[in-house]
């Protein structure tokens, strides 16, 4: 199956400035795909691309299998959410959703239509006659994403248009943009600095630094088996030390931090006297109050509870152990730990497989 | 603590209200009052509406009257069109330092008297000047050409005094534009035209009409302009008034060509922002 999108070694030169370097994926009919990645590590600059209102400095975009790279942006069968979403304030819901068809030539009978059928798939229907500032920010959002799958893409781009959302409001969009989505059956192509956003709605994520995508992947992918230290360090939360490695030996590797702390970790293609960067993640060191409840994990320490950060379920417990190194875990909210105060002494430990080796320069 | 805002919301209304009705409405009373009059002999007046009736039958009074509301409907069209394209650029197009040179360029000219710059324009387009001895030098005329005392002279004089507060509210308005609805109307299929048309225009409008709207009304009541660049049948209804208060010493007269074009220019601004459907407090802002 052809995929709807094809980027094949996209770059963007602005001046001395490399905006995107070197860039190539392709997006299968029907899935959601996301770039994730910090602010200004250009995947506006790779969306804006596609859409048409920028000109790679070389590579190519294909859409359905045809370059696009010739065709302007009201010719690209492709549309975009923007990120303040762009609604056009000068005219009614019905004729932002319709602008576009009218641009085609539809006969305003059939624009009516389709426009209606368009209210009733985002569940508003009837509301065609108001403007848009008498919407709310949710109601906007689906409006703006109607605006454009009235005109059947073949992908749809969405440049972070959660971002102006309150919390409550964009954990609701998410399973709702997942939904439409599924109910449009279109490709759509979405920008985030979000990693939540990014993991919950996608098929496919690719994280993208300083103008590359360090990986591609599922959600679980990248979360388990990130493949660079960017990846590891960005997706989810880590504790992150420098060591070198004291023995490697079949699968699994003895290192010292430079802190001083010995730990075993599981994987890398690293050899003794190697530097690395060392990842573990608060939610798989298992906190217990005796060494016993531990046997089993490779890594073992003892510590004092030297803060607790609370925040619901992913509350936190820094544990500094003897040799003065801070560690971030997570609070299991089984209420087994309810009475737990800083002072504590605690136990904490994880197995080889739970740390993330990498070669460090 | 409201005696207190009582107070200051007085002293803050008086310069308003002492300015509005001392300069403004006690003056319109008088020369109302003045209007509605007949001097019968010397200090000796009647109230009637002789002056009206003169204004109103007189042909060349009353070809005045609509010459100069049409050329001044005319001057501000001309205005807009230009205006539009160079504020366009201005708001959307220029960036940065390019911006501001650009806005400066267009303030420049009004650092000197509106009297120099029009007398800069008659430097440039009389008998034995800069242009017509240049046409003469390429060639392209075999004797001095006079450029000045036309309609269209006037006009140019017109448009170019009023270029800046046409540009100015045109600025600030595009500016307010956000980008991406203007992508957005390409994104969705839309070309040049009709983004112009639907979403840029639209956007405008309050610009446009609060722009139209002080073009219209400097136009109306320009004086200097039509009467150092228009030619002898270039009467502006701005001259006629001073000829009746000053030259004819006729202020009964004068004041009624005063209120009739107070009355024009009231009527047409009205008729503009029913035209566009807008309200003046809309526009004013």
């Amino acid at each position: 199956m052809t995929p709807d999108l094809e980027c094949f070694e996209l770059v963007q030169r602005f001046g001395e400035t490399t905006a995107v370097d070197n860039v190539s994926f392709s997006v299968s009919p029907g899935s959601f795909f996301s770039i994730l990645g910090p602010s200004g590590c250009g995947k506006t600059t790779i969306m804006r691309m596609i859409a048409g209102f920028l000109d790679p400095s070389s590579g190519d975009i294909r859409i359905k299998g045809g370059s696009v790279l010739d065709t302007p942006p009201n010719k690209r069968p492709v549309n975009m959410v923007f990120q303040h979403l762009a609604l056009f304030p000068m005219m009614t819901i019905a004729d932002n959703i319709g602008y576009g068809l009218r641009r085609r030539g539809m006969a305003r009978k059939e624009i009516d239509r389709k426009v209606d059928e368009a209210l009733d798939r985002i569940d508003l229907p009837g509301i065609g006659g108001r403007k848009v500032d008498e919407l709310s920010g949710g109601q906007k959002q689906r409006v703006a994403i109607a605006r454009c799958m009235v005109l059947e893409p073949d992908v749809l781009l969405l440049d972070e248009p959660l971002g102006a959302l309150d919390l409550k409001l964009r954990e609701h969009m998410k399973v709702e943009l997942k939904a439409l989505q599924a109910a449009f059956d279109t490709t759509f192509l979405y920008i985030t600095h979000d990693q939540s956003e990014a993991l919950v709605m996608s098929d496919q994520v690719a994280v993208m630094n300083a103008g590359r995508f360090e990986q591609v992947g599922s959600g679980q992918d990248l979360y388990y088996r990130p493949e660079t230290p960017f990846v590891a360090g960005f997706i989810g939360e880590s504790n992150r030390w420098n060591g070198r490695i004291e023995r490697a030996e079949g699968g699994t590797l003895q290192l010292r931090t430079d802190t001083g702390l010995a730990m075993h970790a599981a994987g890398a293609p690293l050899s003794e006297g190697d530097k690395a960067e060392i990842f573990v993640r608060p939610e798989s060191i298992r906190l217990a109050s005796s060494a016993e409840a531990l046997e089993g994990f490779d890594n073992q320490l003892k510590g004092t509870v030297t803060s607790i950060l609370f925040n619901g379920a992913a509350s936190r417990v820094l544990v500094q152990d003897e040799a003065g190194e801070i560690l971030e875990v997570a609070l299991p909210q089984s209420g087994e730990f309810a009475s737990l105060r800083r002072g504590d002494t605690v136990h904490v430990g994880w197995g080889a497989g739970q740390a993330t080796c990498f070669g460090a320069a | 603590m409201r005696q207190q805002s009582r107070v200051a919301f007085i002293l803050l209304l008086t310069p308003l209200v002492l300015w509005l009705g001392l300069l403004i409405v006690i003056p319109h009373i008088d020369m109302l009052l003045i209007s509605l009059r007949e001097r019968i002999s010397f200090g000796v007046y009647e109230g009637s509406l002789t002056q009206y009736e003169k204004a109103l039958t007189e042909p060349l009074y009353l070809r005045t009257f609509w010459r100069t509301a049409v050329m001044s409907v005319l001057a501000t069209a001309i205005t807009l069109l230009i205006a539009f394209p160079v504020s366009y650029y201005i708001a959307k197009m220029a960036k940065g330092r390019l911006q501001q040179v650009l806005f400066m360029l267009c303030l420049i000219p009004f650092y000197v008297s509106e009297l120099v710059r029009t007398f800069g324009w008659m430097i440039l387009l009389r008998e034995t000047g800069l242009i017509s001895n240049l046409l003469q030098l390429t060639g392209l005329a075999d004797q001095p050409v006079e450029l000045l005392y036309t309609d269209a002279t006037m006009m140019v004089g017109l448009v170019y005094t009023s270029m800046l507060f046409m540009v100015v509210p045109l600025v600030t308005t595009l500016e307010s534009l956000d980008d991406s609805v203007v992508e957005a109307g390409y994104d969705l299929g839309g070309n040049g035209l009709s983004v112009m048309r639907e979403i840029i225009i639209p956007h405008a409008m309050p610009g446009i009409v609060s722009g139209c709207i002080v073009v219209f009304m400097l136009s109306l009541g320009n004086y200097l302009t039509p009467t150092m660049l228009g030619g002898k049948d270039s009467l502006w209804f701005t001259e006629m008034i001073y000829n009746q208060f000053i030259v004819r010493s006729n202020w009964e007269l004068g004041a009624a060509f005063g209120f009739m074009l107070l009355v024009l220019s009231s009527v047409i601004v009205w008729g503009m922002l029913r035209l566009t459907g807008r309200t003046l407090k809309e526009t004013m802002g």
